[in-house]
């Protein structure tokens, strides 16, 4: 039995976290007589107990020396290519109210190839563009799904509109 | 008999240009997605969920349907010429597949993987038919208690016995279970774990869970790991024509997969690996040249593709007439019959027979099409193969929002796919299986209904999952597929110990 592993170990405490707060949330929730028997909190308070259950499994297994396989061990993840990926993520979130879709796509997919060790910014950026209006069209005009619309967007309408 | 006059009915639903085209898109679009890693037919219907306000029923299912099994046909090709499995059922396949391949015969693999898969899916689709009316005659004497246990028997199958740790399984089908118990109860009108979040009184939409998961998750985690070194894409070369010896050693590998994978594939349990590993090693015994396992042998292509693709047809046996899902895919596709208002079980057939039954139909006419979609056209899919990285990955997040932020334009949402996506990286780095997770989401509140249900009837007793003989004999059917690897185990190690203590 090797040494305690730490990513392991972190793992299993979250979950604990995880099972308490269901726990605590499932007394929180208020239950009229009527249904004391089955009401809404029995289901809940399985589900609690189970994940409160295995994250100590899981801890034990952990102190054990964990269950990662070696190869995925001695791998350290790519924090630049994240650090990426969440800057695209976020930025996401933030323009596709105010800019619409198709911008906040666009500063996204090239973040994101940014991440994946891609250098041609420009490049990246354009296919992001026409990939993004395909996409728009695609869902907004053929199936009418509103995927956010900002200045972009309501130009794009009024095209169609003269079509 | 009656099983080939509604079957004919079927077809002519199937068979009108709109229903004909429906398929065609679901074959090609499974197809591609099969073949491109990282995509995979869960996550596309998932994607495709919001077309259930647009399109009819019948329409919508026989797409979802074609991107199901073409998934299947796109993941053996990826499977043989990169050696990077879509999903663990076609592990196997890469195994000699891959190995063929280098050694010049990717024709070869990718026919008697095509072929296989179309004998298979063709034979297991007609299991449909016919198994289907006999479910349901049984289903019908179903009681609340007995579907309690029939889904906790799919619970446990799906995530402790059919993964590699139970207790990691049961993590993630816990997990699954209290995402989709967030919202609204329905039987009380009390909010649950809402924790005072406007948004999420309506429940965690499977959509998120299951993009988060299987998108963003994915993606997280090949940036994560972009530096160790891309698969090599091994050129197509070899004939597509199979030899005379080749097709004599695919035909009995192709009908003993099938024998296997649908009935497997049928059991309110699931799973598409053990049908794969089970023809595998059968293949393996029964071949004249076992020599050549491990090297490229052709019949261990050829069984465990037609057991995968076999199987995949047996899941939709539970789903249609129990509503019982034991795969993430079908998990998906019963929240599409729940966005319109459809109950899968035992009344499916007879409330809907145009539907299922021009479902079938359309199944089987989808084997012809990606058959031809996917021998003449291989070299077309194989182009897909050469995209460059950061290009589909940054193409598979923004189809990811599209698919979150469609839900409801909420930033809200936006957030909770991101989050969502990180656990779904950490359970990937960290060997967690994903699919009992989209299980629970969506069995977990039906569970809970029937379990309500049941306590009902019974006026608060909790015996009656024990004293109704079929809720006690599915129950210890879970309670022995969860405990008999347990205890070979023990007995395993008590007996090596044992010898070494001896020796």
């Amino acid at each position: 039995m090797g040494g305690a592993a730490r990513g392991e170990i972190a793992l299993a405490l979250g979950l604990l976290c995880i099972s308490g707060i269901v726990l605590w949330q499932t007394l929180e929730i208020p239950v009229s007589p009527i249904y004391a028997r089955v009401g809404p909190t029995i289901i809940p308070m399985m589900t609690g107990v189970g994940l409160g259950c295995l994250s100590l499994a899981l801890l034990v297994s952990a102190l054990r020396g964990g269950w990662q396989t070696d190869e995925e061990k001695e791998y350290t993840p790519d924090k630049l290519a994240l650090g990426w990926l969440g800057a695209g993520m976020l930025a996401n979130i933030v323009l596709i109210g105010p800019a619409g879709f198709t911008v906040a796509s666009v500063v996204m997919f090239t973040l994101v190839a940014r991440g994946f060790g891609s250098t041609q910014i420009l490049r990246d950026a354009s296919y992001g563009l026409a990939f993004s209006l395909v996409a728009y069209i695609g869902f907004a005009r053929a199936l009418g799904i509103k995927i956010g619309a900002g200045p972009l967007e309501r130009l794009i309408d009024s095209l169609f509109k003269l079509i | 008999m009656e099983s080939l006059q509604h079957l004919a009915s079927g077809f002519a639903v199937a068979l009108t240009p709109i229903n004909l085209m429906w398929c065609l898109i679901g074959c090609t679009l499974g197809t591609a997605i099969g073949v491109l890693p990282g995509l995979g037919p869960a996550l596309t219907i998932a994607l495709l969920l919001p077309i259930t306000f647009k399109v009819e029923p019948t329409a919508a299912f026989i797409l979802f349907a074609g991107i199901y099994y073409g998934a299947m046909y796109g993941g053996s090709t990826t499977s043989i010429l990169l050696n990077t499995p879509g999903e663990s059922a076609t592990i196997v396949t890469a195994l000699e597949g891959n190995k063929m391949a280098r050694g010049g015969r990717a024709g070869a693999a990718l026919a008697t993987s095509a072929i296989g898969s179309f004998v298979a899916g063709t034979i297991g689709t007609l299991g449909i038919a016919f198994l289907a009316p006999v479910v349901v005659d049984i289903a019908l004497k179903f009681g609340p208690a007995d579907y309690f246990s029939l889904m906790v028997l799919a619970f446990v199958t799906v995530s402790a016995v059919l993964g590699s740790s139970a207790i990691r399984g049961l993590s993630a089908l816990f997990l699954g279970i209290w995402l989709g118990l967030i919202g609204i109860d329905l039987q009380t009108g009390q909010a649950r774990f809402t924790f005072g979040v406007q948004e999420l009184l309506d429940g965690v939409n499977v959509i998120i869970v299951a993009v988060g998961l299987f998108a963003v998750g994915e993606t997280l985690y090949m940036a994560s790991r972009r530096l160790s070194g891309g698969d090599e894409i091994i050129p197509l070369r070899g004939s597509l024509w199979m030899t005379k010896e080749e097709w004599s050693r695919s035909w009995k590998p192709w009908l003993r997969g099938t024998a296997i994978g649908f009935p497997i594939g049928a059991m309110p349990a699931g799973g598409a690996e053990i049908p794969t590993f089970l023809s595998y090693f059968m293949e393996k015994k029964f071949s004249k040249k076992p020599e050549e396992f491990g090297h490229g042998a052709i019949e261990g292509v050829a069984g465990p593709e037609a057991a995968n693709n076999a199987s995949a047809a047996g899941v939709l046996v539970p789903m249609l007439t129990l509503g019982l899902p034991t795969s993430a895919t079908a998990a998906i596709m019963l929240s599409a019959f729940q966005s319109y208002g459809i109950n899968p079980g035992p009344m499916l057939l007879t409330t809907q027979p145009q539907l299922v039954w021009g479902l079938i139909a359309s199944l089987l006419i989808g084997n012809v099409m990606l058959l031809a979609l996917n021998l003449p056209m291989i070299a077309v899919w194989v182009k897909m193969l050469h995209i460059p990285a950061p290009l589909l990955y940054a193409g598979i997040l923004v189809f990811a929002t599209i698919g979150t932020y469609g839900i409801s334009q909420s930033p809200f949402d936006l957030v909770l796919l991101y989050v969502i996506g990180t656990i779904g990286f950490l359970m990937r780095r960290y060997d967690f299986p994903t699919a009992p997770v989209i299980i629970g989401v969506i069995l977990g509140p039906l569970a809970e209904q029937n379990f309500r249900q049941a306590m009902t009837i019974s006026a608060g007793d909790w015996t009656v999952f024990f004293t109704r003989p079929l809720s006690a004999s599915i129950l210890a059917i879970a309670a022995f597929a969860i405990l008999a690897p347990k205890v070979y185990e023990l007995v395993a190690s008590r007996r090596s110990g044992a010898l070494i203590v001896k020796s």
